[in-house]
């Protein structure tokens, strides 16, 4: 019997996990923008001595994990799973750094969604009582992303402004069934939706009916209102995709107007950076929260935070068919009391 | 937002767009492709002065813009020009050779043969198709109206 599932999508921890340990690794851009001071390590060559942008962005991923670990005072020995997915064609940012851990590993795909996957999947092992310390991970780069969903770097196009820049980086949490918290308390898992939007230099609108899915149904099954969090901030709708959420939550009678943000959004100043309606990709939500989130949360400054990352399911040729973008959101509750 | 149809939807989200710029996209794109085409009539007129009859001066001035396109790439300079100038410096020939050169470079990773090669046209590739085929068309039109005249 699903004794810790509670109203529609919702899954309420018995012993919730403790975030005991993160590590980010941003692309100079992002340690340019307004949350640098947040990111553990910044480079200053985006290719980080590698032959190729892919192994550039494992060589992220597998540092970024390898400095959490560390971090927490562990091994490798010590985790029972490592949980991770990336944008790229099969997660290969991903796999190749398993491949380097030897850690047993689950690779998922949820684009850019994968941070709060992966974190609402890590917490339901540990208080499933099928692990101890759980890894999740993913990680984003800008110019991988650009040659396999769009053009090359040194061909001179202009972008929408709906476009997002993808985030160069990587985030890895590491959770465990003891520690002093931060804690995830409520993970949420999203349904697909999908609106029709076929535009992927628009990727905020085709996902904000996913988001406002998710956090209404958060808040069905949890009965918790706007006001109990501190912050609500989804993965990277972007400044449209923002917008949209405002806009419709409100029609439905939840005015967010104070509390809600998007990583995207906080990551990049688009004026002075140029990003347009800001940053995506599956670092976008992982160094903001790793970063930025985990570490105010530790200094006290939010108490209760809703995390809903934000993923656009389709691939090139799909969209190349005439096929729609379908939407997801995941969100987890990260406290820093148990209850 | 679940009453609303995803045409409805498609609509009100078409709204949240910030509206692209027209006027300075197509005041930019005069300015840039204006500039380029008075770089290609002065090598021209270059050519010309140097004594080359006019087939020749035409093959040669192409030649030297893709030269100066394809450089350009490479010196990773025609992205920020093609970013200012949009169409205005993607429909001359430097664009032409920019939608070459650049993807020959992004995929060097994957080899000469299945990187450079086979990904050198992925965007001036149906151009080439597009372009050539017209050409034959309208050639072939031209024939048949012209035939025994």
């Amino acid at each position: 019997m699903a004794i810790k599932k509670i109203g529609l999508q919702t899954v309420k921890f018995q012993n919730p996990p403790s975030i005991i340990s993160t590590y980010t690794i941003v692309g100079p851009k992002e340690g340019e923008g307004p949350l640098k001071d947040y990111f553990d390590y910044i480079l200053e060559d985006d290719v980080w001595g590698q032959a190729s942008f892919e192994k550039a962005e494992a060589k992220i991923q597998e540092e970024t994990i390898k400095a959490a670990i560390t971090n927490g005072n562990l091994t490798n020995q010590d985790i029972d799973y490592l949980l991770a997915g990336d944008l790229l064609n099969q997660i290969i940012s991903s796999t190749y750094t398993a491949r380097q851990l030897s850690i047993p590993y689950y690779g998922l795909y949820g684009a850019c969604s994968t941070m709060t996957e992966s974190l609402s999947l890590g917490a339901m092992l540990i208080d499933g009582g099928f692990a101890d310390k759980v890894v999740c991970a993913t990680s984003s780069h800008f110019s991988s992303a650009e040659r396999q969903f769009r053009f090359p770097l040194e061909y001179g196009s202009q972008r929408n402004f709906s476009a997002q820049w993808t985030v160069t980086g990587a985030g890895a949490t590491i959770l465990s069934s003891t520690g002093d918290g931060p804690y995830i308390t409520y993970a949420t898992t999203g349904k697909i939706v999908d609106k029709g939007i076929k535009d992927a230099t628009n990727m905020g609108a085709a996902m904000a009916p996913a988001a406002i899915d998710t956090l209404i149904t958060h808040f069905n099954d949890t009965g918790f209102s706007p006001n109990d969090y501190d912050l609500i901030i989804s993965g990277d709708l972007g400044r449209v995709g923002k917008a949209i959420v405002l806009d419709l939550m409100k029609k439905e009678g939840y005015d967010l107007s104070n509390l809600f943000t998007d990583c995207g959004v906080e990551i990049f100043d688009s004026e002075k950076q140029d990003t347009h309606a800001g940053g995506s990709g599956c670092a976008c939500a992982a160094v903001v929260f790793n970063g930025y989130i985990y570490k105010e949360m530790k200094k006290g400054n939010f108490k209760r935070v809703l995390l809903m990352a934000t993923g656009a399911l389709h691939s090139t040729t799909i969209n190349q068919q005439g096929e729609s973008i379908p939407g997801i959101a995941h969100a987890i509750t990260i406290d820093i009391n148990k209850d | 937002m679940e009453n609303m149809t995803n045409k409805e939807y498609q609509q009100y989200a078409e709204k949240k767009i910030p509206k692209p710029t027209y006027f300075k996209n197509m005041l930019m794109a005069f300015l840039v492709g204006g500039i380029i085409c008075t770089i290609g009539q002065l090598i021209r007129n270059w050519l010309f002065n140097s004594g080359l009859d006019e087939k020749a001066v035409a093959g040669g001035t192409s030649i030297i813009l893709v030269f100066i396109g394809a450089l350009l790439t490479g010196l990773g300079v025609y992205d920020k020009i093609g970013k200012i100038g949009g169409a205005g410096a993607a429909i001359p020939i430097t664009g032409f050779s920019n939608a070459i050169v650049s993807p020959a470079m992004e995929h060097r990773t994957e080899g000469l043969i299945f990187g450079v090669a086979s990904k050198m046209f992925i965007i001036a590739g149906p151009v080439l198709v597009y372009g050539v085929s017209s050409s034959v068309i309208v050639g072939i039109l031209y024939l048949l109206l012209t035939k025994g005249r």
